[in-house]
């Protein structure tokens, strides 16, 4: 049991550590030309080369994400938390919102960049834009899905609705919400990203998107490594703060 | 008999139900012509087939409804909305899984009056009492354990301390043990017996097991299903205490059967009118 556990815990390193040895030898073995695809020692070379300019266009990118991610937790959360407390606003709100998140994100930057020009304010509001429809919706299902009996057992004891919603609503909606910040940051990164590509003056994306055409791919992909290690440690935090804060909802993978 | 019905803790006069205007205009009922007198302290249980009205009968009694006609009175006061007087149990243990066994007793004590004033600075003295009552029905040293370590039987028992940490003087459970085996079940009856025996609280136990409802009760009513009428009034004199030895005497199976012939008939007239 033990020597297998430990493998299962190497293992995703394992996976990479082989893919990019295949992706190297690949490359070497059929000659491919740097600006069409750089092998992975290249682009480590890069990195290192322009740690740099990288460094702070992570940074750009990163606190650009966490605002855009911050006002679409404030917003997620009150949206949320409107249309779970009332199955009015809910009838009234909900479909509007599937509406508007049905519009392709990508399609409303040059709209923000006419409102808001060149730089940073197209690249939070695009994080925001594309990140808080999943943590309204969690939000929002946390709450609308509550135990009828439970209300009535409440009830009957002279439970005002707020009583239900912040006793039971509230902590019950815990996990939801917890699972999509996970979600959510991801794509908060996504859109900062693709703002930065077309709008933006600095960050990951502008830096890509001025190597690409510049064809110095390793470069660009570097751009790319760095961005998914960020997006992938909030990933890991956020699942690591959900884990600590509602243990309960999580008892199958502690029941040993 | 009007002196009888005078002082009675539950009263149902001729009471109606319709869940929405639609229903009232059409005259479909979920319940009709409910007439009931409860004496204070008594045990009373409702039986009868799915989807007859019992659940709407405690919804009724706890004035989470008010009757679409007719009168319901509790304690001799008219009901007019949700009774703090009242704890209930469902099915479902529905405790809350971010809570220890004991804040999930505790939780009423955080909503109703006049408990709630006081919850911050008389925790302690609340904990005590809930730990007191957890003891009585078996669960001391499962006070500090969240619900999902504890089984079935166990949650429904911590079920029923939170339906009574308030001290209520009426009981609603509905069907409470339905979803636990057998022996379980029977366990619970006696908890449940023990609890009444010392407080004294009135219960109405909605149920589909006649020999849960013959054990327990001091009175079971048999309901009809659609429309949802109390057709049966059944005085059960078995003599108290009752231990579960009793449920294998003549007396108790033959109280058992009389109550499963109602119902059967029921059943049968119920199948013709479909057909």
């Amino acid at each position: 049991m033990k020597p297998h556990r430990h493998f299962e815990r190497w293992a995703p390193l394992l996976l990479l550590a082989a893919l990019l040895v295949l992706w190297q030898v690949l490359v070497l073995a059929f000659a491919v030309p740097e600006y069409l695809f750089p092998s992975p020692w290249q682009i480590a070379l890069q990195m290192a080369e322009f740690r740099g300019p990288l460094l702070a266009a992570s940074w750009s990118t990163f606190w650009v994400t966490m605002v855009g991610f911050a006002l679409a937790i404030v917003v997620g959360v009150l949206l949320g938390f409107l249309i779970g407390s009332s199955r009015t606003a809910y009838a009234a709100v909900y479909p509007l919102m599937v509406g508007f998140n049905a519009v392709p994100k990508a399609a409303i930057v040059p709209i923000l960049v006419v409102w808001f020009g060149i730089g940073i304010g197209p690249g939070i509001l695009t994080a925001f834009l594309i990140s808080f429809f999943p943590i309204m919706v969690n939000i929002a299902t946390g709450l609308a899905t509550l135990e009828p009996e439970l209300e009535d057992v409440l009830r009957v004891l002279g439970a005002r609705r707020w009583d239900v919603l912040v006793k039971v609503g509230l902590p019950r909606a815990m996990p939801y919400f917890y699972g999509s910040l996970k979600i959510a940051i991801t794509l908060a990164f996504v859109g900062t990203v693709l703002a930065e590509m077309t709008a933006g003056d600095s960050g990951i994306g502008n830096l890509i998107q001025t190597a690409g055409s510049q064809q110095r791919m390793p470069l660009a992909f570097a751009g790319l490594v760095v961005i998914s290690a960020m997006a992938m440690a909030m990933y890991e935090l956020f699942s690591a703060i959900e884990k600590h804060t509602t243990a309960w909802a999580h008892r199958g993978s502690q029941a040993e | 008999m009007s002196a009888a019905t005078d002082t009675a803790f539950l009263d149902f006069r001729n009471v109606w139900l319709a869940y929405n205007d639609a229903l009232l205009r059409e005259g479909k009922f979920a319940v009709e012509a409910i007439d009931l007198q409860v004496r204070r302290g008594e045990f009373i249980a409702i039986v009868g087939p799915s989807g007859c009205g019992k659940s709407t009968f405690m919804k009724l009694a706890t004035g989470l409804k008010p009757p679409s006609r007719g009168r319901v009175a509790v304690d001799g006061q008219p009901v007019t909305g949700p009774l703090k007087i009242s704890g209930m149990a469902f099915q479902a243990p529905s405790l809350l899984p971010w809570r220890t066994t004991l804040d999930n007793v505790l939780l009423p004590l955080e909503i109703v009056e006049p408990y709630r004033r006081q919850f911050k600075a008389k925790r302690r003295e609340y904990a005590e009492r809930a730990r007191a009552l957890l003891a009585k029905v078996g669960l001391s040293g499962y006070e500090d354990k969240f619900p999902w370590q504890l089984s079935g039987g166990m949650q429904q028992r911590a079920s029923l301390c939170r339906a009574l940490i308030h001290e209520p003087k009426m009981l609603l459970l509905d069907e409470p043990f339905g979803a636990l085996d057998a022996f379980t079940r029977e366990e619970l009856w006696c908890t449940l017996r023990d609890l009444w025996t010392e407080q004294r609280f009135n219960v109405v136990l909605v149920t589909h097991d006649l020999r849960e409802s013959v054990f327990l009760a001091d009175t079971v009513y048999v309901m009809s299903k659609g429309p949802g009428r109390f057709v049966v009034k059944r005085d059960i004199t078995l003599p108290r205490p009752r231990d579960l030895e009793l449920t294998y005497a003549r007396e108790f199976t033959d109280v058992v059967h009389e109550l499963r012939g109602h119902i059967g008939a029921m059943r049968k007239a119920g199948a013709e009118v479909a057909q």
